[in-house]
């Protein structure tokens, strides 16, 4: 077994309605303890109200070699982009 | 009135010193996460001096501030226990100091969010937020390394059994304590002592570690001035600026 402490992936809710947003990583026991050091680690300046820690070992990641296959498809097709339809001006937040 | 301004001097020093001793670990955590836990605590009480010493001063009425009553007075003229003057020394010691500090600071400061004077219940309750944390850390730390390997239980006993000496004074009333009692400012001895050794009891079994008698023998002075020589090299560190260049300021 390394001798090293596993590394979590740190999640932070910045506020109420946003999601959870990736703020970086670190090392800890176990997920407990995570926590705790994400506490102290990253919210210092007041910056969440919710924390989530995932093992890094647990993510499971697309390649980047699989981009062109991945991604690059839906470049040609604009109309999959809703930007063709006046929007009201009535209608906010859209 | 001069009981309640030692008694400030107390709490805000006993902050005061803690802090500057975690701060000579900033940069020397065992862990990257360790060295951030430590410092965030060092801050907090930091911030906690300042409205201790703040208070005081005000109280006092010479026109001292928070840091003329910080880095002007002499190691006799410091109010702090004997318990955070302790050095740093190994992980193990650090980490059992804070813990018999953290039980003591937060059934103080859940007392003290009922005193009969307004200002430290304003400062109780905005401390005890922070200490509710120290203390949920620092006990959490305890059980780890108590109930770890061989090496990290050997080396927790032997920290708790030299610091034990120390985890008495805070529950040894003197005149300027008894004052305040009287006066409904702090909470009585009995409470917080049961409630302090009930919790110290509960953590230490978990951690697997033998609690020494709190019968036993305790070190005592500090809260009187009588202090260790230790202290002075702590504020020959911490108002070596303010002695040189009196006045400086950012």
């Amino acid at each position: 077994m390394s001798k090293e402490w596993p590394l979590w992936e740190v999640f932070i809710r910045s506020q109420h309605g946003l999601a959870h947003k990736h703020v970086g990583s670190l090392h800890a026991p176990d997920a407990e303890m995570a926590i705790n050091n994400a506490r102290d680690v990253y919210t210092r300046r007041n910056e969440g109200v919710s924390i989530w820690v995932v093992r890094a070992a647990d993510i499971v990641a697309s390649s980047p070699l699989d981009k062109e296959s991945l991604f690059e498809p839906a470049n040609s097709k604009v109309y999959r982009h809703p930007t063709f339809f006046p929007m009201p001006e009535e209608v906010k937040n859209l | 009135m001069d009981a309640k301004f030692q008694y400030l001097l107390r709490q805000g020093d006993n902050a005061l010193i803690l802090s500057q001793q975690l701060c000579q670990l900033v940069g020397k955590g065992p862990a990257l996460e360790e060295d951030m836990a430590l410092s965030n605590v060092a801050l907090d009480l930091l911030g906690q001096t300042r409205m201790w010493l703040t208070y005081a001063g005000e109280l006092e009425g010479k026109g001292r501030d928070e840091d003329r009553l910080a880095f002007l007075r002499d190691a006799h003229d410091y109010r702090s226990c004997l318990l955070v003057e302790q050095p740093n020394g190994s992980y193990a010691d650090t980490l059992t100091r804070q813990f018999l500090f953290d039980t003591w600071h937060y059934f103080l400061m859940d007392g003290l969010t009922r005193s009969s004077d307004e200002r430290i219940r304003e400062i109780a309750a905005k401390s005890i937020k922070e200490v509710t944390y120290h203390l949920r850390r620092s006990g959490d730390l305890v059980v780890r390394l108590g109930d770890g390997s061989d090496k990290s239980r050997a080396m927790m006993q032997t920290a708790l059994d030299e610091l034990w000496m120390y985890s008495g004074e805070m529950f040894l009333y003197d005149e300027i304590d008894n004052a305040m009692v009287e006066q409904g400012v702090a909470p009585p001895v009995d409470s917080i002592r049961t409630q302090c050794l009930d919790h110290m009891a509960e953590v230490f079994a978990d951690a697997t570690l033998t609690m020494p008698s709190p019968e036993a023998w305790m070190q005592r002075g500090g809260k009187q001035g009588r202090h260790s020589e230790r202290l002075g090299f702590i504020l020959a560190e911490m108002q070596f600026l303010q002695r040189a260049y009196p006045g400086a300021a950012w």
